[in-house]
């Protein structure tokens, strides 16, 4: 027999019985859509999380302590300003090189307050991350030498806190201090969920004063270019290496951070779909028990078509086609579904789905390995039928 | 059937000796015990017997159905013990036309498909099957009949259409189990004229089995089978006189 035959053939079966097809198709159209859906989900999520840190500014190199890794708790840092200089001396150029200390802080004025992420760093953060002020200006190298107590508010906490007054030259109470508003911060987007525009800076060496200590979280340096990255890298773990040989410390660049992130992503999103992929196991069961009972039902059929010449491989691929026509069909109408589904979603909700070839590539390969797979026994069951006893069934 | 006769023609299926023994809930029974018949070119038998006595466990073997338990079976000189699975449906594809007393034609399929089945597993493509279909269909009558599906045909019509399926292959011998048994007189007449057509104008060998005397009549010979074996001529002769006279149905209610 011909394939193209064949294929015709289980086509017709299909149209035969619409509405039992479309029953069994069903399960696998579920399965075929959820993984869809659920890898577009994941793959808009990493999509997201890559413009976050993307949007953080570029070439930067972030010295953290410890071990940056998914699952390691965080080190407290042992890095202090001297660090800070050194980094700067090391890379030839201190305005590159930004340092942080963060807190989550309570900001007042008068009788309103607003949770805020605090950071304390030095002057050069509008450079190294790309912040512009909206209004007034960022603090400079006097106010960090002199530990000002001067705060360059985020948008959002202007917004609460002054609502119907201008901001530049009034105090905040941040822990029981005063700190004098010289500027606000132009807006920005959200990176990895975290809403930048509540950040709040003041200079790193108020917020120490204020946090009663002496160190710093982290270090940033913002290299020339990209190729420049490398060799940056290598200096600043020298420099930091030699001053604390008693504690690990990383160099990240974004990409190690995204790297960190994206396989966080990549594990989630195939858990997800692999939990949906168990759903198209009980697709493929529906569809053997289905092509089970055809083939009972057809016994005089095959005991016919052997009688006429048919030969066993003949039978085998009748009956494996129309399982697989059963499972393509469905994997079909499940991949425009899962698009559709996933299009819906990405206008509704905050996280962008992104259709991606490989996953649809994936499930319809899935939806054809899951009809051959579970149409093989019915189809060797149709196919080693004595003739004889078929055509005498009733 | 004279020795000159056969002069020539070639045997298109031997059984020598062959035996068929099926085993039942652990018991053996042995359908066939021995049988040596012989289906040239061109022949034209009938196979009688009472029901249970073997014959359509012969048919079956005589059609490449089945495999003999022992014993030899020869397609045109070729032992079925030699031939694989796949040999052996191209030996039903391509050397026998079967026709069966419940038609046997797909339902929700037309004639035209129907008659076009063997086709299909020979490769030949859907246009070259319509058209050999076709002119079989028109060959027995139904010409008119082409785009109807078994349930619109008549069961005169749809033993013609199942003859047409057997012949679509060009078959050197057609082998028909009860092609009379669920029609009426007149339609079960037509479908006799017809394989008789068939046999002396194509030069089909033909060998249907049957109950019934007068049908068998119709065939140039006779074998009747009984517990498994064939009966010896002479005897053969006396039980198909008596058979006449109306006694044959008795003994086949006694097997």
């Amino acid at each position: 027999m011909r394939f193209a035959e064949a294929v015709r053939l289980a086509w017709e079966a299909l149209q035969a019985n619409k509405l039992r097809s479309s029953l069994t198709m069903l399960g696998v159209v579920i399965g075929v859509t959820s993984v869809v859906l659920l890898v577009a989900i994941g793959s808009g999520a990493r999509n997201e999380v890559t413009l976050g840190i993307e949007s953080l500014g570029s070439n930067i190199l972030f010295v953290a302590p410890g071990d940056f890794s998914f699952g390691s708790a965080p080190s407290l840092s042992r890095l202090t300003l001297d660090d800070v200089r050194r980094v700067g001396d090391a890379v030839g150029d201190p305005r590159r090189v930004a340092a942080t200390i963060a807190s989550g802080e309570l900001v007042r004025v008068g009788p309103r307050r607003v949770q805020v992420n605090l950071n304390g760093t030095n002057e050069t953060i509008p450079f190294v991350f790309d912040r512009t002020v909206a209004r007034g200006s960022f603090f400079g190298e006097a106010d960090v030498a002199a530990r000002r107590r001067v705060a360059v508010l985020g948008a959002d906490p202007v917004e609460r806190l002054f609502p119907d007054r201008d901001p530049l030259g009034r105090f905040v109470t941040i822990g029981g201090v005063r700190f004098r508003v010289i500027g606000v911060l132009s807006r920005v987007g959200t990176t990895l969920g975290v809403d930048r525009n509540q950040e709040t800076f003041v200079p790193v060496t108020a917020a120490q004063r204020l946090f009663g200590v002496s160190r710093v979280d982290g270090i940033a340096v913002k290299a020339v270019s990209p190729q420049d990255i490398a060799a940056e890298r290598q200096v600043i773990r020298e420099v930091v290496s030699r001053a604390h040989p008693e504690q690990d410390f990383q160099v990240l660049t974004q990409e190690d951070i995204l790297g960190v992130v994206g396989r966080v992503l990549s594990i989630l999103t195939i858990v997800l779909a692999s939990i949906a992929g168990i759903s198209l196991l009980v697709g493929g069961v529906g569809v053997m028990n289905i092509m089970l009972v055809s083939v009972s039902e057809r016994t005089r059929e095959i005991g016919l078509r052997k009688a006429v010449g048919a030969r066993t491989r003949d039978v085998l691929r009748q009956f494996l086609l129309e399982a697989v026509a059963l499972t393509v069909s469905g994997g079909a109408i499940g991949i425009l579904l899962g698009i559709a589904v996933a299009l819906v979603v990405g206008r509704l909700s905050p996280v962008p789905a992104a259709i991606t070839g490989w996953s649809v590539v994936l499930a319809f390969g899935v939806s054809v390995a899951v009809g051959v797979f579970f149409g093989v026994y019915p189809a060797r069951k149709a196919a080693r039928m004595q003739p004889l006893a078929a055509l005498r069934y009733e | 059937m004279t020795t000159d006769a056969l002069a020539g023609r070639l045997p298109v299926v031997e059984a020598r000796a062959v035996t068929k023994v099926f085993r039942m809930d652990g018991v053996e029974v042995r359908a066939l015990d021995g049988v040596d018949l012989t289906v040239r070119q061109g022949d034209s038998l009938a196979i009688m017997g009472p029901s249970g006595s073997g014959k359509s466990t012969l048919l079956g073997l005589l059609g490449g159905l089945d495999r003999p338990s022992s014993g030899n079976l020869l397609f045109e000189g070729r032992d079925v013990a030699t031939l694989s699975d796949d040999e052996l449906a191209r030996v039903r594809n391509q050397v026998i036309g079967f026709v069966f007393q419940s038609f046997q034609l797909l339902p929700r399929t037309t004639a035209l498909a129907n008659v076009g089945l063997p086709l299909v597993y020979r490769g030949l493509g859907r246009a070259e099957r319509r058209r050999r279909a076709a002119a079989v269909l028109e060959a027995v009558g139904l010409g008119h009949r082409l785009q109807h599906r078994p349930s619109q045909l008549s069961g005169g019509e749809q033993q013609r259409a199942a003859i047409a399926r057997a012949l679509a292959a060009e078959p050197a011998m057609l082998l028909a189990d009860e092609p009379t048994g669920n029609l009426d007189s007149r339609s079960g007449e037509e479908v006799l004229d017809l394989l008789a057509r068939l046999h002396t104008e194509q030069g089909v060998a033909v060998v249907v089995v049957t109950h019934d005397p007068g049908v068998a009549a119709r065939f140039d010979r006779t074998v009747v089978v009984r517990d498994g074996r064939l009966v010896p001529p002479r005897e053969a002769a006396a039980m198909l006189a008596s058979a006449r006279l109306g006694t044959f149905g008795a003994a086949r209610k006694r097997g």
